[in-house]
């Protein structure tokens, strides 16, 4: 296992290919949950542990039951199948981390709230997905692009949301760029700023 | 069934991405030339109007508890079908709009739709409201792409095959675009204008009612 390789894999999902800033996955929560540091914390935790097991089971399942689906003998090659087993997979692990959450750590889950449902419908949690099977990455690889992906999610959240904090308190803006347009815009600085690791590579 | 409100809801007062701000991924992500928004918007459109119509028509015989999920069961299949058809004959824009087309999954137009109109409205009803809506969002993307491609490249309506080998026409003089318009933060920029916009259009036209009224 080539250690620089998944580093170079971590330091591209973070930072060089963030996945809000510039793969444009995960907006709608990033968008929705950034009012506050604390919520966008939490979103930004769960969501990342989301990801990463969605990683580790959608490898298993794509591998051995949709690609080689070994277990059936020679079984027909199911790969036109993956989307919708990816949300099915997807939707169950939220559902399930839901019911852990809520017997095991309920302060968690308290604090998380409504927001824990949504994550289904993530299209960072989906795309990381389909992106490791783009990528041909294998178990480790996806695992850690899965991890590292939803790092980069959590920074993104966590620095817009701080600034956001500070945008509602103090703002002076036109009268048509309230609300929501004005938060594109500051996005769209960061993610100017991001531009800036474009040049990044690990050897 | 009123068609006419509905036209006007999708198109304008109720439009998915400028007003009820859903589907902000794709509408940012693809819109860098002519092509990819107007294969994306399509796609959308009928893959709205397939599921809008498989939904309502369902609406008695799914349980409450577990509707999201028989949701996006639906929505998954017509995704499946649009992706690969798209993989066997337009094997470009299947290229460009690469991992976007799958991720139409989780696009919150179409299971805000189902959630919010088909759940509770008949099939004609909720195969017009798809089509409106897939048209509302479509002429946003376009509107993106024509602004952000115009702007950053010079060109207009590239990306198609038989217009100047895919490079579009160009309207400006080459190396005069601004290149930040094409990434990432253009994308960011361009919608947060039209959003404004569409939020000064819309107070504007509330008050002349008020107006109206008030007379």
């Amino acid at each position: 296992m080539d250690v620089t390789q998944l580093f170079s894999i971590a330091l591209g999902a973070i930072l060089v290919n963030n996945f809000i800033f510039s793969q444009f996955l995960g907006i709608c929560p990033f968008m929705g949950v950034s009012k506050k540091v604390d919520t966008a914390l939490g979103m930004g935790l769960a969501v990342t542990f989301v990801m990463g097991l969605a990683s580790a089971v959608c490898w298993i399942i794509n591998e051995y039951l949709l690609v080689n689906p070994a277990i059936f003998g020679d079984g027909p090659n199911l790969a036109f199948m993956q989307t919708i087993a990816f949300i099915l997979v997807i939707a169950s692990l939220v559902q399930f981390v839901e019911m852990f959450l809520k017997k095991n750590v309920p302060s968690l889950y308290q604090a998380l709230g409504i927001y824990l449902p949504l994550i289904t419908t993530n299209c960072a949690v989906l795309g990381v997905v389909l992106l490791n099977v783009q990528n041909n990455y294998n178990f480790i690889e996806s695992v850690v692009y899965g991890i590292t992906g939803g790092l980069g999610f959590l920074l993104a959240i966590f620095l817009f949301a701080s600034v956001r904090e500070r945008l509602d308190a103090t703002m002076d803006c036109p009268k048509a760029f309230e609300g929501f347009p004005i938060a594109l815009v500051t996005a769209g600085l960061i993610a100017l700023a991001f531009m800036g690791f474009s040049g990044l590579s690990v050897f | 069934m009123d068609i006419k409100k509905q036209f006007k809801e999708g198109l304008v007062t109720q439009n998915p991405v400028l007003v009820q701000l859903l589907g902000m991924c794709s509408t940012m992500a693809i819109t860098t030339v002519f092509f990819n928004g107007v294969g994306m918007g399509l796609s959308v459109l009928i893959i709205l109007t397939c599921s809008n119509i498989v939904i309502s028509a369902l609406r008695k015989v799914i349980p409450n508890s577990i509707r999201i999920a028989c949701f996006i069961v639906v929505i998954a299949t017509f995704v499946t079908i649009v992706d690969l058809l798209l993989k066997a004959f337009v094997p470009a824009l299947s290229d460009s709009l690469g991992v976007f087309i799958p991720l139409i999954v989780v696009n919150c137009i179409i299971l805000g739709r189902a959630e919010g109109f088909c759940y509770k409205n008949g099939v004609a009803a909720s195969a017009v409201d798809g089509i409106f809506q897939g048209i509302g969002y479509t002429w946003v993307l376009v509107v993106m792409c024509l602004v952000r491609e115009l702007l950053g490249n010079g060109t207009i309506l590239g990306g198609l095959s038989f217009i100047n080998d895919s490079n579009g026409i160009r309207i400006l003089p080459e190396g005069v675009g601004a290149l930040g318009i094409s990434l990432p933060v253009g994308g960011f920029l361009v919608l947060a204008c039209l959003i404004a916009f569409m939020q000064w259009a819309l107070a504007r036209s509330e008050k002349k009612k008020t107006e109206e009224v008030a007379q």
